[in-house]
C-alpha cells in the first residue's frame, strides 16, 4: 500500500501575547492509503490541532507535512483551498451544515467549488445522499434531520469530492451511543472500500473501530501496536 | 462560476428579504432625488428656454433711452444701423399712450406703438384676423391700425371690427387687423396694445423718436460682432454718452440663462449624491453584519476548498446587487416624482437615457466601493477561526 501522508517532526506553537505555546511536539506520522486510523486523546490534547494541519487548515509552526507526495510547506492560498476541496473531506465535531440549505444543497456545497456542471453535481450528490442512506431526505432541512441523519449527511459532504482522505473530528461525539454505533458501520463501510479514514476521538470504544489507534497526549503522540 | 456566486448572492438577498430591502432604502432615496431633481430641472429648463426662443434667440435689442439732447433714435439712425452686415431686418418701436375713440366709447390710456412690416415678420401667429401692417403702410404713412384683443372686446363687442374706423388722438385709422390673444408674462403682452405704422406714429402721434430697436440678425453666431458694430454707430448718434442706450443679444441671454439651470441641476444633483453615499455607508454596514453572522459558513465554505477570491466575488457581487437593484428601485421611483411634479409645475416631462445610466452607473459603483472592503475582509478569514466561533 502507498503512503499518502507523512509527517515528519511536526511542531506547532499559539503565541498568546509574548508567551509562546507549544501544542503539538515533534509529532511524526506516517499513514498508507486505506487505512483506518484513529487519533484518541483526551480534552486539550492537540487533537483538533493535529486535524487542522492534517486538512491543510492550518500550517505547522515546524517540520515537514507530504501530502499525496506534495510538499504542503510554501504553498499559497490558492493552492491550500485547492488541496482541501480536491484531497480532504471534513466532518466537522458540530456537523456544520448551513441551517438554510437542503441536506441536497449542503451535499452539494464541495462540489461548486471543483468546476464541474450543475446537472452532474445533481447527480453525484444524491448518488451519495443515497448510499449513505438519506435518499428519502434530498429536500430537508438539517432541522428536520435527526443528529444521526444530520451527521450522515456531514459524511456524505465529506465524501461527495471523492477525497484522498476522510477527516472526521468526534464524529459522534454530538450521537447517542446507537446512533453512533451506525455511523461508525458506515465508517467501517466506506473504508471497505478502500478509503483512507482518520477519525478523532477521546471515547476508547469508538476508537477500537479502526485498524490503526494512534495515541496523543499533551501533544506527544504514542503508538502502542494492539489491535 | 460567477454564475454560482451571483446564484449564492441572490439567494441570500432574498433569504433575508426585509433586511435587504431597508439596506437598498438608502440608494432608493439617493437615487430616486437624483433622478427627480435632474429630470425636473431638466424640464424646466427646456420650457424655459423654449418660451424665450419665441421672443427670439436671434435678435438683438436695442433701448434708446436718450439724453436731454436727443430723446431716442431717429429715422437716419434706424437707416445707418440697417448698414451693418449680417443684419435681416430692423424692427422699430415707437411708443405712446394715449385715448382711442369708436363711435361714443372711448378708452383712455391705451398703449399705441408703432412698429414696421418686420415685427409681423418676425411671428407668423400673431396675428388673429385681417391683415398686418406692409410695406406700402409704412412708406405711404397710412392711417391703420391692428388692435389687440382686449381692445376688440372692449369697444367692438359683437361687432367686426375689421374695416371699421378707430379714432387715436383726434385722427382716424382704419382697422386692418387684430392680434391674437398673447398669453405668457404681462410684461410682453400685446391684448392691451393698437398697432400702427411706425412713420405715421412719428408724423401724427407727437412721439418724435424711436425708443426700442429689434434686431434680426442673418447669423447669430456673428452675434457679438454685430453688437460692436451697433454699439458704434449708437456711439456716433448719441455722442459717446453710453447711458443713452443698451443693447441686449437675446442669445446670450438664453445661453447664460441655461448655463445657469445647468450648474442648479448639478448642484442639486450633487446635493441628492450626498444621501447616495449614505445608503453606501447602509449596504456596508449590512455586508459587515451579514459576514459576522456568516463567519461560520464563510469558514465552512473556505474549508470545503473555496479560494479566497471566490468568498471575495461573493460578497462583492452581494453588494452589487442590492445596490443596482436599489438604483433601479430609485430609478422607477424618481422618474414617477418626476413626472408627478412636471405635471403640476406644468413642465414638459422628459426622461434621458444618460440619466438612466448615470443613476444605474453611480449605484453600481457605489456598491463596488463599499463592497469591497466588507468582501476582502471576508476572503480573509481564518477558516479555523470561522469555524471554531460557532
Ligand atoms: N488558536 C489557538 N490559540 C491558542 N491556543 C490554542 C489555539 N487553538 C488551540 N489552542 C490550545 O491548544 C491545545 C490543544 O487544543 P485542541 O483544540 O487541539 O484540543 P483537542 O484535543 O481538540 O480538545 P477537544 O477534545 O476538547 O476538542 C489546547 O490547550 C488549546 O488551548
Ligand atoms: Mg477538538
Amino acid at each position: 500500500m502507498t503512503e499518502i501522508l507523512k509527517m515528519e517532526n511536526i511542531c506547532k506553537s499559539y503565541f498568546m501575547g509574548e508567551e509562546e505555546f507549544e501544542v503539538l511536539h515533534n509529532v511524526s506520522l506516517s499513514i498508507r492509503s486505506g487505512e483506518f486510523l484513529s487519533l484518541l486523546g483526551p480534552s486539550g490534547s492537540g487533537k483538533s490541532t493535529m486535524m487542522n494541519i492534517t486538512g491543510c487548515l492550518d500550517v505547522p509552526s515546524s517540520g515537514k507535512y507530504y501530502l499525496s507526495g506534495n510538499d504542503i510547506d510554501g504553498l499559497n492560498e490558492v493552492e491550500l483551498a485547492k488541496i482541501r476541496n480536491k484531497e480532504i473531506g471534513f466532518v466537522f465535531q458540530s456537523f456544520q451544515l448551513l441551517p438554510r440549505m437542503t441536506a441536497l444543497q449542503n451535499v452539494e456545497l464541495p462540489l461548486i467549488y471543483t468546476g464541474l456542471s450543475p446537472s452532474e453535481r445533481k447527480k453525484r450528490t444524491k448518488a451519495i445522499l443515497e448510499r449513505v442512506g438519506l435518499a428519502d431526505k434530498l429536500n430537508s432541512l438539517p432541522n428536520q434531520l435527526s443528529g444521526g441523519q444530520q451527521q450522515r449527511v456531514a459524511i456524505a459532504r465529506a465524501i461527495v469530492t471523492e477525497p484522498t482522505i476522510l477527516l472526521a473530528d468526534e464524529p459522534t461525539g454530538a450521537l447517542d451511543q446507537k446512533t453512533g454505533i451506525q455511523v461508525m458501520e458506515l465508517f467501517e463501510e466506506l473504508n471497505r472500500d478502500n478509503r483512507t479514514i482518520i477519525m478523532i476521538t477521546h471515547d476508547q470504544n469508538i476508537a477500537r473501530h479502526a485498524n490503526r489507534i494512534v495515541r496523543i497526549l499533551d501533544g506527544y503522540l504514542t503508538e502502542r501496536e494492539e489491535p | 462560476m460567477l454564475w454560482e456566486s451571483i446564484r449564492m448572492s441572490w439567494e441570500n438577498i432574498i433569504t433575508n428579504k426585509l433586511r435587504s430591502f431597508l439596506t437598498m432604502l438608502g440608494i432608493v432615496i439617493g437615487v430616486a432625488s437624483i433622478i427627480a431633481l435632474i429630470t425636473i430641472v431638466q424640464g424646466a429648463t427646456n420650457s424655459i428656454s423654449q418660451q424665450v426662443t419665441t421672443l427670439g434667440a436671434n435678435k438683438i435689442t436695442v433701448n434708446a433711452m436718450g439724453t436731454p439732447l436727443k430723446q431716442g433714435l431717429n429715422e437716419e439712425d434706424m437707416k445707418n444701423i440697417s448698414k451693418i452686415e449680417n443684419i435681416k431686418g430692423l424692427s422699430p418701436t415707437v411708443s405712446t399712450k394715449t385715448n382711442i375713440v369708436y363711435q361714443d366709447e372711448i378708452k383712455e390710456d391705451v398703449t399705441v406703438q408703432g412698429k414696421n412690416e418686420v415685427y409681423f415678420q418676425s411671428n407668423t401667429s400673431m396675428l388673429q384676423s385681417g391683415r398686418s401692417i406692409n410695406i406700402l403702410d409704412i412708406q405711404s404713412k397710412n392711417q391703420v391700425a391692428v388692435i389687440g384683443q382686449d381692445i376688440v372686446t372692449a369697444l367692438f363687442y359683437g361687432v367686426n371690427p375689421l374695416g371699421k374706423n378707430l379714432i387715436i388722438n383726434g385722427t382716424a385709422y382704419k382697422i386692418i387687423g387684430t392680434l391674437a390673444p398673447s398669453s405668457g408674462f404681462s410684461a410682453t403682452s400685446n391684448n392691451e396694445t393698437v398697432v400702427i405704422p411706425y412713420t405715421t406714429a412719428l408724423r401724427s402721434l407727437g412721439v418724435k423718436s424711436i425708443t426700442a430697436l429689434d434686431i434680426y440678425l442673418v447669423d447669430t453666431t456673428m452675434a457679438d460682432d454685430t453688437v460692436l458694430d451697433i454699439k458704434g454707430i449708437l456711439n456716433a448718434a448719441f455722442n459717446y454718452k453710453d447711458n443713452a442706450y443698451s443693447v441686449f443679444n437675446m442669445g446670450d441671454i438664453i445661453a447664460s440663462f441655461q448655463s445657469m439651470m445647468s450648474m442648479m441641476s448639478l448642484l442639486l444633483g450633487g446635493i441628492a449624491a450626498i444621501s447616495l453615499v449614505v445608503g453606501g455607508i447602509g449596504i456596508m454596514n449590512m455586508m459587515l453584519v451579514s459576514i459576522t453572522e456568516r463567519t461560520t459558513e464563510i469558514g465552512l465554505r473556505k474549508a470545503l476548498g473555496a479560494t479566497p477570491n471566490r468568498i471575495q466575488a461573493q460578497f462583492l457581487i452581494e453588494s452589487i446587487f442590492l445596490s443596482i437593484f436599489g438604483g433601479l428601485i430609485g430609478l422607477i421611483l424618481g422618474s414617477l416624482i418626476a413626472y408627478i411634479a412636471s405635471t403640476l409645475i406644468g413642465v414638459a416631462y422628459s426622461m434621458q437615457i444618460s440619466t438612466i445610466f448615470l443613476a444605474v452607473g453611480f449605484s453600481a459603483v457605489v456598491g463596488i466601493i463599499f463592497g469591497y472592503m466588507p468582501a476582502r475582509r471576508a476572503s480573509r478569514l481564518n477558516p479555523i477561526d470561522a469555524l471554531r466561533s460557532l
